[in-house]
């Protein structure tokens, strides 16, 4: 089947997609967008997390034809061709990157974390933090660096809104 | 395989009809899994997501009236108040990116003994809603679960809404898993006193082929408490504990990965215990209203 939808502000158009294709395979082997990452195929680790109509969900459980006509967000549209985007940056300056595979869910986890944060008027808290995260697994880190890298961003993009 | 997304509900039951082999999907937490891993390969996959009636709520002569598509993560938002029992219970599920696509419609449907919703349905006395193009019924949860994975839905029928009566007490909901995020419970159990009746709902999840109640400890609770409901006087320890005892009574669990029979019979005495022991002592410090 063909599948049409918006994938970081472009429309994107696919043909010969299976009925049975998860959202995370389109993006990975139609759409030629590799950030988001295939590990458990079964939504327990979140490193395929991409938002839909702003809503950060595991794309391997979003069968392709459900994302028809909806708005995709990967963590390839998060930096600009000039920067890295702030919870990119922070993280790389926290050190919250290892081996990088679960970062790019981690990103769009954190990035709608802050994001809702800051909307309702305070970076959030470590218990927030760890609640907000807990759908993504990430076996290098030990999870601190991560902490920290949360609340650079949160901090940075907080001073940025002023 | 294909793949049909009805934007109407009358589309819907039209295509249910026609195609009782196709798998009915919405978040895709289950299905898309069961899919991924080659388990699943229904000829027709049938897109539920595009129904607006679906992804809403709304009171209706007393009942709030869930949509099957509403995910977790609005009943945690929106319903927090109208459905404490199933609120608790959607927030022990999964991760934020679950909550935001699971649905209590999904957990019905899938009818797994670990759903996370079921014993909070059952303490609640919730009816499900079904409908076919031959007309709409309801279900007492309490009837909707008949096996392992499978429940009363006709293969023509889909599931429309859960009917639950806000509560008339407070309502209680305890999980057991090896951490505090994307586990399937080792035991759950669901509880709501009904002031109102005189009466003590449960539900015990992951310790029997069904979610199921606990009828016994039910009716022991209702005996005991019926002199206390008026006075709101204090909860015999004695009575919490002979009623943690008569829950895990009700249990008939297997030994698996997740835990040991044994483990989850003693699991269920404790969590029913606290349980009511908890929802008692707010009961006596709500106003009456």
């Amino acid at each position: 089947m063909r599948l049409t939808c918006t994938v970081n502000g472009t429309e994107q158009q696919v043909d010969d997609v299976w009925e049975g294709e998860s959202l995370l395979y389109v993006l990975r082997e139609r759409m030629g967008l590799p950030g988001s990452k295939n590990a458990c195929e079964q939504g327990e680790c979140g490193s395929c997390t991409v938002y839909l109509d702003g809503t950060p969900v595991c794309s391997c459980l979003v069968a392709a034809g459900q994302a028809e006509g909806r708005e995709v967000g990967t963590v390839e549209g998060m930096a600009t061709d000039e920067a890295l985007h702030p919870v990119q940056q922070a993280f790389l300056d926290a050190g919250a990157v290892q081996c990088g595979f679960c970062t790019p869910g981690l990103l769009v986890a954190t990035d709608d974390l802050v994001t809702r944060s800051l909307a309702a008027g305070a970076p959030p808290e470590d218990a927030e933090i760890r609640e907000a995260l807990a759908g993504n697994l990430c076996r290098c880190t030990g999870y601190e660096k991560i902490l920290d890298a949360v609340k650079l961003a949160a901090t940075r993009m907080s001073e940025s809104a002023r | 395989m294909r793949f049909l997304q009805p934007t109407t509900w009358a589309e819907a039951l039209e295509a249910r009809a026609t195609h009782p082999d196709a798998v009915a999907i919405a978040g895709g937490t289950d299905v898309m899994v069961g899919i991924n891993f080659g388990r699943l390969r229904p000829p027709l996959l049938l897109d539920l997501t595009r129904v607006g009636e679906l992804q809403e709520w709304s009171v209706d002569g007393g009942d709030v009236r869930l949509g099957a598509g509403v995910p977790y993560a609005r009943v945690i938002t929106e319903l927090g108040d109208r459905l404490p029992g199933l609120a608790m219970a959607s927030r022990t599920i999964g991760s934020p990116q679950i909550r935001n696509r699971g649905t209590v419609g999904g957990n019905l449907a899938t009818a797994s003994p670990a759903g996370d919703a079921h014993p909070a349905l059952l303490a609640a006395d919730a009816e499900v809603e079904v409908a076919s193009v031959r007309g709409t019924r309801r279900i007492p949860v309490t009837d909707f679960y008949t096996g392992v994975k499978r429940s009363a839905l006709a293969p023509d029928e889909l599931i429309a809404a859960v009917r639950i009566r806000p509560p008339a007490g407070p309502q209680q909901y305890s999980k057991i898993g090896t951490r505090n995020a994307m586990v399937i419970a080792v035991a759950a159990f669901g509880l709501a006193l009904h002031p109102d009746r005189g009466v003590v709902g449960t539900g015990i999840g992951s310790a029997a082929p069904t979610p199921r109640r606990a009828t016994a400890a039910e009716e022991f609770a209702a005996e005991e408490l019926s002199g206390l409901w008026e006075s709101r006087g204090e909860l015999p320890a004695a009575t919490a504990v002979r009623f943690g005892e008569l829950v895990a009574t009700a249990a008939a669990p297997i030994d698996d990965v997740r835990g040991t029979a044994a483990y989850r019979v003693h699991a269920l005495s404790v969590m029913a215990r606290r349980a009511l022991t908890w929802a008692w002592a707010e009961y006596r410090t709500a106003k009456e209203s």
